[in-house]
């Protein structure tokens, strides 16, 4: 039934879509499509929706520091046109403008540093008050009741708790794997509720944002590097059993490697989300673009189904990012190295 | 905002928030919480250990139970055997006893039947010479008055003391 329901909506939709090509004019496919691209970067105001001409947003905090001016704090409302709600050039503040593509200028062309609250950083909040939430309402669970069976919360994280720390880091840490647990529980659970978050509607796409993967990369490559022990760095600078003249060679190449495992970290983690939100965000598109009912069943039907992938994307890269770093400290604190 | 460059204020207040929940959690949960798993996994496994020993043990009992069981039996086969010997023998015993003793008694008791027989056979002996001097004294008596009667008066006399 649902099968040939879908058929059917596609085939009706092909058949609309026919006579409705024409009826869309060149210059407003920019228009139609950008919500996309704002969606999954990042902003100074926190846009929910656009009901008719009024604008659905929450304001937030810009905070400027620059070494003439000190730190200046601002509201986001500031730079817009408090009608159509544009940023511009026009509505700046002092020597401070937004531009239309969210840039923030000074006009004096002097440098500041931006450590604005934007929307991913007000989500980076909500993460972490959800997340510190969970894991402490869990955690107040076992202080109470020491050692009898989990409830309520506690039996709903016990079983990640305990897959991370047998299934990721006892399996590709080895013996000292003890030390690393709390950080690769704190990675996975922080990715893991950024993804899951970040599909809620009018969320933010905080782990499809290249600075927090990049900020997480930067935190496992830290933390393999300052754990690795003799052999790691014999690895590195003396490859065993590789001749001299090749070390030239191979000893750059091992640089490189320490520094594009995290970067495959980040690249993928990035990626993985980010290519997630676009395609469902494509989806619904469609809809805004041929201006079709039968489009807009069957994007519908399309956005479930990407969601639910989507669901598991969270998952796995999650389970992936955590893995991933295991396996790199695993590798750096290995007694017996393999070659 | 870019999309591949990363804003500082961004890694910035990732870095700060990733790193307070860290410490946060890493203090306040995941310790206790990494602890607390690890007592629960201790204490089952040495409760299953526990239940194996004691199982092994409750075995170990109903064995010895069984040869106690077993050797109790046996001792108690034995001790009816020897009591049933005993009483065998004893009534062996006894009707030899008995046998013996009233073939003795009988014995006895002929020889006393015998001595009283000869016992009284002297009496009956000796009864009819004092009954024969008597009735010889009074004949000789009356044989002073009458011979007839004296004579019949013998007879009457011998024809009393018959000898049975």
């Amino acid at each position: 039934m649902f099968r040939k329901f879908l058929c059917l909506s596609v085939l009706f939709s092909a058949f609309l879509l026919t006579f409705s090509t024409p009826t869309f004019a060149a210059g407003d496919e920019e228009d139609k499509t950008g919500f996309i691209m704002h969606h999954i970067k990042d902003s100074y105001e926190w846009h929910f929706a656009t009901l008719g001409h009024t604008h659905v947003t929450l304001p937030l905090p810009v905070i400027l520091y620059s070494s003439d001016r000190g730190l200046e704090f601002f509201m986001s409302s500031d730079f817009q046109d408090p009608e159509t709600h544009k940023f511009g050039e026009a509505f700046g503040q002092d020597v401070y403008y937004i531009d239309d593509h969210e840039h923030l200028h000074r006009a004096d062309g002097g440098s500041f540093i931006d450590f604005s609250i934007t929307k991913n950083v007000a989500m980076l909040f909500l993460v972490v008050i959800v997340m510190g939430y969970l894991v402490l309402s869990a955690a107040s669970h076992y202080k109470k009741n020491g050692v009898s069976a989990p409830k309520g919360i506690a039996s709903f994280l016990e079983p990640i708790i305990i897959f991370v720390r047998d299934e990721i880091a006892q399996k590709s840490i080895g013996p000292k794997y003890k030390k690393f647990v709390p950080y690769l529980l704190t990675l996975f659970f922080f990715i893991w509720i950024g993804n899951l978050m970040g599909l809620l509607p009018g969320a933010a796409n905080l782990t499809g944002n290249i600075a927090v993967t990049a900020t997480l990369a930067v935190l496992t490559f830290i933390i393999v590097n300052v754990n690795g022990n003799k052999e790691y760095w014999k690895h590195v600078f003396m490859t065993p059993g590789v001749p001299v003249p090749l070390l030239l060679v191979i000893v750059p190449v091992e640089i490189i490697g320490l520094f594009t495992k995290p970067f495959a970290l980040m690249v993928r983690l990035f990626v993985a989300i980010t290519a997630g939100h676009i395609v469902i965000l494509a989806f619904i598109a469609l809809v805004f673009i041929f201006e079709s009912y039968a489009i807009g069943v069957v994007s519908t039907l399309m956005v479930t189904f990407l969601n639910v992938i989507e669901l598991l994307v969270a998952t796995i890269q999650a389970y992936v990012f955590t893995l991933f770093t295991a396996m790199y400290i695993g590798g750096a604190v290995a007694e017996h190295e393999h070659h | 905002m870019d999309l591949i460059l990363p804003s500082s204020g961004l890694i910035f207040w990732q870095l700060i928030g990733f790193l307070a929940l860290l410490y946060i959690l890493i203090k306040f949960a995941w310790k206790p919480i990494l602890s607390s798993l690890e007592e629960r996994e201790n204490s089952i496994d040495s409760a299953l250990k526990a239940a194996e020993q004691a199982k092994a043990e409750m075995a170990n009992l109903k064995a010895e139970n069984e040869k106690l069981l077993q050797e109790a039996r046996l001792e108690r086969d034995n001790i009816l055997k020897t009591a049933n010997e005993a009483s065998a023998k004893m009534i062996e015993d006894a009707k030899q006893a008995a046998i013996s003793e009233g073939a003795k008694m009988i014995e006895a008791a002929k020889a006393v039947i015998e001595n009283e027989k000869k016992a009284a056979l002297t009496e009956v002996k000796n009864q009819v010479a004092q009954l024969t001097l008597e009735v010889t004294d009074k004949l000789l008596r009356k044989n002073l008055s009458s011979d007839a009667a004296q004579k019949a008066l013998v007879d009457e006399m011998v024809k009393d003391i018959n000898l049975n």
